[in-house]
C-alpha cells in the first residue's frame, strides 16, 4: 500500500504539459486518501498506520529488551538500555533534577513516538513524516500541556498558579502588566510553539525533499540539463542526511521541552 | 517600509486586467509569503548564529562543560527557530490557502 501512495509517477503527472518544473499542490504531497472508512471517525491512512508503527515498535523493542532481563546486558537489551541512559542523562537529568526520574517513562515514550513517526521521513516507499500533520504534534503537545500544569497543580495546589501568574519579586504595580503577558507565555504560547515547532521543522523538510525530488526528475527527463540534474541529485542526498538528522533533533528538542516545562511547575522558584 | 509597499503595489500592477479574483489573490498571496518567510528568517538568522557562536566559545573556554552547555544550546535554539518556524507556516497559509 505505502508504496503505491507515495508513488513517483504522481509527481511527473503533476508536472506541466510544456516541459517546464511544476511543483505538486500542497495536498498532493500532505494528504493521503484513506484506505478505508473515508471520512468516518475511524479513517485509516498512512499517517495512522505510521503512528500505530511509532507506537507498536518502541513497545516490541522493550518487551524483547526486559523479556530476558539479565544483570549484564547483551544484545538488544543494551541498546534500549543505552536509549534510557541517552534520555535519563541528557535530558530528565539536566532539565528537572533527580525527583525528575518518576517521569522519565512518559518522556522516553514521547521520545520514540516523535522520533519513529519523523523517521518515516526518509524511509523509503513511505517518504512521510507522519509529524508533518498538525494532528500528532497537537496532541503530543496538549499532553505535555496537561501534564505540566498537572504537576504543578498535584506539588503546589493552587500556589502553582499563584507562582505562575504573579512572579515573585515585582513591584506591585507592575502585576498589571506582567500578569497578562505570564498567562499569555506560559498557558498559551507554550503548548501552540511546542506543537508548530515540530509541526513545521517537519513539513519544510518534507517540502524540501519534495521540491529536490521533482526538481531532479524533472532535469533527468529534460536531458541536455543533466550536469544540473546530478547536482540536484546531489543535494537530494544531502538534505536527506540532513533531515535524518532533524528527525532525531527535533525528537530531542521535543522532550527536553517538554521535561523543562514539567522541572519549572516542580521547581517554580527559579 | 515604503520601498516594500512600493515593491508590492508594482507587483500587483503587473497583473492584467482580466485576471480573476481567483488568480489576483493567488498572485498577492505568492508575493507576500515570499516577503513573509524573508522577513522572519532575518532575525532567527541573527539570534542563532549569536547563540551559537556563543556556545562555541563557552566550550572552547570550558570544554568540561561542554555537555551542560551543548543542552543549553539546543534548548535556545528551539525558542529562537520558533520565530522563523511561525514565519513558514504564515508562508504556507498565504501560498496555499
Amino acid at each position: 500500500m505505502l508504496s503505491v501512495l507515495s508513488n513517483p509517477a504522481l509527481l511527473l503527472a503533476a508536472e506541466g504539459e510544456g516541459g517546464g518544473v511544476e511543483f505538486p499542490p500542497i495536498n498532493l504531497i500532505v494528504k493521503w486518501p484513506a484506505a478505508f472508512g473515508d471520512g468516518q471517525w475511524y479513517a485509516f491512512n498512512k499517517i495512522a498506520l505510521i503512528s500505530m508503527i511509532g507506537m507498536l515498535v518502541p513497545v516490541i523493542l522493550f518487551w524483547l529488551a526486559g523479556r530476558k532481563a539479565s544483570l549484564v546486558p547483551k544484545g538488544i537489551q543494551n541498546v534500549m538500555e543505552t536509549s534510557i541512559d541517552f534520555v535519563e542523562d541528557q535530558i530528565v537529568l539536566p532539565a528537572i533534577g533527580p525527583d525528575g526520574m518518576r517521569y522519565l517513562p512518559m518522556l522516553v515514550s514521547m521520545f520514540f513516538f516523535i522520533w519513529i513517526g519523523n523517521l518515516f521521513e526518509v524511509i523509503p516507499t513511505s517518504h512521510m513524516p507522519a509529524n508533518a500533520r498538525m494532528a500528532n504534534p497537537l496532541l503530543l503537545a496538549l499532553t505535555a500541556w496537561v501534564m505540566f500544569i498537572g504537576v504543578g497543580l498535584k506539588h503546589h495546589k493552587l500556589g502553582y498558579l499563584k507562582e505562575a501568574l504573579f512572579p515573585p519579586g515585582v513591584p506591585k504595580a507592575l502585576y498589571l502588566l506582567v500578569t497578562p503577558i505570564e498567562f499569555l507565555s506560559t498557558f498559551l504560547i507554550r503548548p501552540f510553539s511546542l506543537a508548530v515547532r515540530l509541526f513545521a521543522n517537519m513539513l519544510a523538510g518534507h517540502i524540501l525533499l519534495v521540491t529536490f525530488s521533482v526538481l531532479t526528475i524533472t532535469l533527468m527527463v529534460l536531458g541536455p540539463l543533466v550536469i544540473v540534474g546530478g547536482l540536484s541529485f546531489a543535494m537530494l542526498v544531502a538534505f536527506t542526511g540532513f533531515e535524518f538528522m532533524v528527525a532525531f533533533l527535533q525528537a530531542f528538542i521535543f522532550s527536553l521541552l517538554t521535561a523543562v516545562y514539567i522541572g519549572g511547575a516542580l521547581h517554580p522558584a527559579h | 517600509m515604503s520601498a516594500l509597499t512600493n515593491a508590492a503595489a508594482e507587483i500587483l500592477a503587473q497583473v492584467p486586467a482580466e485576471a480573476t479574483a481567483d488568480e489576483a489573490k493567488a498572485i498577492a498571496g505568492a508575493s507576500g509569503a515570499g516577503m513573509a518567510y524573508g522577513l522572519a528568517a532575518i532575525g532567527p538568522g541573527i539570534g542563532i548564529g549569536y547563540l551559537v557562536g556563543q556556545a562555541v566559545q563557552a566550550m572552547a573556554r570550558q570544554p568540561e562543560s561542554a555537555g551542560q552547555v551543548q543542552t543549553t544550546m539546543f534548548l535556545g535554539i528551539a525558542f529562537t527557530e520558533a520565530l522563523a518556524l511561525i514565519g513558514f507556516v504564515v508562508f504556507i497559509l498565504l501560498k496555499f490557502v
